[in-house]
């Protein structure tokens, strides 16, 4: 027995010894290339099953009955893949390793300043989501009503447009897939603020800059407004519409390959009935009334490709009287009819090799009939003596092009190289006649041609860099500028970053204050721009102080009772510091977000007698949004408060040489509370028929008296506040939308 | 006694000719066994470890989905008993490659739609008000897909009873709506047969556990 015992243990130290003779240990550690030790980074020896993952120290080791010549792998995402040959020869081999982290999306550091960005991307500059932009309390469904809860961006409720950090409405430009948009909002009337002309629905992303942004844009002294439309819809779709002011009803078609779609719809627009509910200021001969309408296709090109066209058409007219505020007893009458049409052709496509072409059309018509004229307490015209001026009309035509594209090379890892060319036609025709019956035509026609390249240099995850330059050549002015940009991002910890940003920014004189006689030259702006940001985990911070300096303003004089431009000798600048800071994550369910911007700013433009802090811009501007979803109800609930200090204002009088102040003061803060409901009752219903958005809300709910400013009388003794055309104002409004294989039975199930 | 030597003798022979596709049963099943060990010690981490094990044998063998799948089932497992929601795009991502891979060498095969759904929803999971009308009917459409891909296969149906009675009533999920999916899981893990030894078998006790909490 013993002996047995004696050869089945030989057997088994042979055993033993020929399998210990057979394996080699590999260990070692994997550390990043700042000597942090990496866990849970697998190891493979490659095209065998042996391998291990690092442990919390970074170490790994095992065993491999491999032989001779092999190659050791190591791989983590994010991080460039090690690869080295070892001999195994059954000593313990000991491979330390270091992986050079690779620049991606997800961890590198991103140009923020200046901009906030709402999308679905995973990127830092993302600080609202697509849907904030329906769901803040303030924004009345109007794409610039929520950025103006964002800091930078002026309370400015008797006109319409952002003003950005001192600059005036015109100092934003819009771009929807990368061309320029005329006509973004309605046509303006006197002291009311216009909408948007289109949806926040057909948009994906917003990318709102307050300065210093890329040199693919141009034209815009302050800020630029990039939106990006929708691709494929997700399925075919019939949707209607109604609300106290509207009713609306539209179609998507996805064809069955999912390679494209089409689809079109209208609205219709009444005022009638809101404003016999809700007295309004004005007296309305003419209700607004709206008709719009539109139309898209979207076609996958290729894997990569996709060309996308969207068509609008819009007409609409209102005319109303208030109290003349030059001769008691008598009205103001004033009357406009819009009718404007944009068609927007965009492609993308990679061209391979890392190539990858964008490029898009838009042509704008756009006509507005304006008529004023004053009236006895009958509704009879009068023309009074010395107020004669006040009948008149205008007819405006405007003809638009736009064309750009822009070639982009992708580089090693996120690094870029972008370049292109842009071309703006424009052609305002005018004919103004006055009460005699005169006419006096005017025509101003345009042609700016760009050329732009920027980089994006990414030198790690941690800095990165982006710097370019446009020309722009004005065949009007016959002139030609110079633009640089550069704007660098430094990634300090996790989720925070410091950011700088630079740039001269270019704007032609506003057409409306041309033909002048004299040679004019681009206005200028630069921005400094330096920022703070902390995102972690539900929640984010940032901060931004500015400095903008701006040369070349307009100044205007009065040429036959005209605003006209005289020369380029205006100058400015605005200083500040804005603060920004959301929260998803301390309550649960609940939402918030705070801004808070401090403006310094002082401008000699237009007819201003010397440089005044203008009377579109506040000291102060806050915001807090707030929003809630109470699954119980399925609903959500949103209020949001905007405050303004009290912005200066002035009546600025000619005496026939010079401007000079007849008036001026301050007006009061300026405080709104909005609060809005959405009723979702499909919300998670499985396989639902329809999905249903039902919507209240309300805007200044604690009837606070709110002042924008003061019109002054002709001869500038009487002076009126400038207030909204109603206090509170109460939208409600329904939402349906079919998902197009299921209305039939929805139709049939008697809805 | 002499049997027992000849038969280790015969046992070391027989481990150093181990023919390829030996070698590959021996290791998944170790893999197997390994997942279920680390579920039953609640090792979440050591899952990672196991999907890296899976993937090195994926892409030695280049012929084998199942590594693929498997890994990609040991990332999405993590990260579902991790849940740290801002973590699971990144995980979501590396799942997706490896049922890309797998996806390659087995078309439409029921397991891999349903890992697909499973990923998907994920991501939903990071930003739910955000994602869901995007990412709502795709979890959908993967699961479809995995029920009708095979009938006989359970793990679509207790996802989707899982998936239900973890959304709250108002949003139409709840044991009420959960029970149904998950007593036909029951139903069908009682006479399911994995084609092979090597096949998907997981997820009865789990569902065992998730219809007793759904009485």
């Amino acid at each position: 027995m013993k002996r047995v015992r004696n050869i089945l243990f030989l057997v088994f130290a042979a055993l033993l010894s020929v399998l210990a003779n057979g394996q080699t240990t590999v260990k070692g550690v994997v550390k990043d290339n700042k000597g942090k030790a990496m866990p849970g980074i697998s190891i493979t020896l490659k095209d065998t099953y042996d391998g291990a993952t690092t442990d919390s120290s970074g170490k790994y080791s095992f065993k491999t009955t491999e032989k001779g010549e092999q190659l050791i792998v190591a791989s983590s995402i994010g991080y460039k893949s090690f690869e080295q040959k070892i001999i195994l020869d059954g000593t313990t081999q000991t491979i330390d390793i270091s992986l050079k982290e690779e620049i991606t999306e997800l961890r590198a550091v991103v140009l923020t300043a200046g901009t906030f960005e709402a999308s679905d991307r995973k990127r830092a500059a993302v600080v609202l989501d697509p849907i904030d932009i329906v769901t803040t309390a303030s924004a009345n469904g109007d794409i610039t009503g929520a950025l103006k809860t964002l800091p930078g961006a002026q309370q400015v409720g008797e006109s319409e447009g952002l003003y950005v950090r001192g600059g005036t409405a015109a100092e934003t430009k819009t771009f929807i897939d990368g061309t320029l948009v005329n006509n973004f909002f309605f046509s303006s009337v006197p002291n009311i603020a216009q909408f948007g002309r289109f949806s926040p629905f057909i948009f994906k992303g917003t990318v709102f800059s307050t300065g210093g942004y890329s040199a693919l844009y141009g034209q815009a002294l302050s800020s630029a407004l990039i939106l990006e439309s929708i691709d494929l819809p997700d399925q075919s779709s019939a949707n209607i519409g109604l609300t106290v002011l509207s009713g609306s009803v539209g179609y998507q078609h996805l064809a069955k390959n999912k390679k494209y779609s089409w689809g079109g719809s209208y609205s219709y627009t009444n005022l009638g009935l809101a404003f016999a509910v809700i007295k309004q200021r004005q007296d309305y001969q003419k209700v607004p009334a709206y008709h719009n309408a539109d139309a898209n296709f979207r076609i996958k090109t290729s894997k990569t490709g996709m060309l996308k066209y969207y068509g609008y058409f819009s007409n609409n007219r209102l005319a109303f009287t208030t109290n003349s505020i030059d001769s008691l007893g008598y009205k103001d009458r004033f009357a406009l009819g819009n009718t404007n049409v944009y068609h927007n052709l965009a492609w993308r496509e990679n061209l391979g090799s890392r190539w990858k072409l964008n490029m898009g059309v838009s042509y704008t018509n756009n006509k507005d009939d304006i008529s004023s004229s004053m009236q006895d307490n009958n509704k009879n015209e009068v023309l009074l003596g010395g107020l004669e001026f006040k009948r008149f009309n205008v007819d405006v035509k405007g003809n638009y092009f736009n064309a750009k594209f822009v070639l982009e090379k992708r580089l090693k890892g996120l690094s870029a190289l972008r370049f292109g060319s842009e071309y703006n036609y424009s052609n305002d025709k005018s004919i103004y006649t006055d009460y005699n019956g005169n006419k006096y035509p005017g025509s101003v026609k345009e042609h700016i041609n760009s050329v732009f390249a920027e980089a994006d240099i990414y030198i790690t995850n941690d800095v990165a860099a982006k710097a370019g330059t446009r020309f722009e050549h004005s065949a009007l002015l016959d002139k030609t500028n110079i633009a640089p940009r550069l704007s660098i991002a430094y990634k300090l910890g996790k989720g925070s970053q410091a950011s700088l940003a630079y740039g001269i920014f270019y704007q032609n004189p506003e057409r409306r204050y041309l033909p002048s006689t004299s040679s004019l030259t681009f206005m200028k702006a630069t921005h400094y721009i330096a920022q703070f940001q902390k995102v972690a985990n539900q929640q984010s911070f940032r901060t931004e102080l500015f400095y903008k300096k701006y040369d070349n303003l307009l100044k205007t004089a009065q040429t036959t009772g005209q605003e006209t431009a005289i020369n380029n000798n205006g100058f400015g600048d605005a200083k500040g510091i804005e603060f920004f800071w959301r929260d998803k994550k301390t309550i649960k369910n609940f939402d918030y977000w705070i801004s808070y911007s401090y403006l310094d700013t002082k401008r000699d433009f237009l007819n201003f007698p010397f440089a005044i802090t203008p009377n579109f811009a506040a000291k102060h501007t806050a915001s807090l949004v707030t929003k809630k979803f109470v699954q119980k109800w399925k609903m959500n609930l949103n209020a949001a408060y905007n405050f303004a200090s009290g912005r200066p204002y002035y009546n600025i009088g000619f005496d026939g040489a010079n401007y000079k102040f007849n008036d001026r003061g301050t007006i009061p803060d300026y405080h709104n509370v909005s609060f809005s409901i959405n009723y979702l009752p499909f919300i998670g219903k499985k396989n639902p028929k329809a999905f249903a958005v039902y919507v209240l809300q309300v805007s200044n709910i604690f009837n606070i008296k709110q002042t924008y400013g003061y019109q002054y009388s002709y001869n500038g003794y009487r002076k009126e506040a400038i207030v909204p055309t109603s206090r509170m104002f109460v939208f409600l409004g329904a939402f349906i939308s079919f998902g197009v294989d299921r209305s039939d039975e929805v139709i049939n199930n008697g809805l | 006694m002499k049997k027992t030597i000849f038969f280790l003798v015969a046992t070391f022979l027989v481990a150093t000719s181990f023919s390829q596709s030996e070698k590959y049963i021996a290791a998944m099943k170790k893999n197997i066994a390994d997942i279920d060990s680390a579920l039953i010690k609640n090792d979440a981490a050591r899952l990672v470890d196991i999907a890296a094990s899976f993937e090195r044998i994926g892409d030695a063998e280049k012929t084998q989905w199942l590594p693929f799948y498997y890994a990609a089932y040991c990332q999405i497992t993590f990260s579902f008993i991790k849940n740290d929601p801002a973590s699971n795009d990144g995980i979501a991502d590396k799942a997706d490659q490896l049922l890309a891979k797998a996806e390659a060498l087995e078309k439409s095969n029921s397991e891999i739609s349903l890992l697909k759904a499973m990923s998907a929803s994920l991501r939903m999971l990071v930003n739910p008000m955000e994602r869901w009308m995007d990412l709502g009917p795709k979890i959908q459409n993967y699961s479809q897909d995995a029920m009708t891909q095979d009938p006989t296969n359970p793990r679509p149906y207790w996802f989707s009873g899982v998936s239900l009675k973890n959304t709250p009533e108002q949003f139409g999920g709840g044991c009420g709506t959960a029970k149904p999916q998950l007593d036909k899981a029951m139903e069908l893990f009682g006479t399911f047969k994995p084609a092979s030894e090597l096949h998907p078998n997981w997820g009865k006790q789990v569902c065992e556990r998730d219809a007793a909490g759904c009485k």
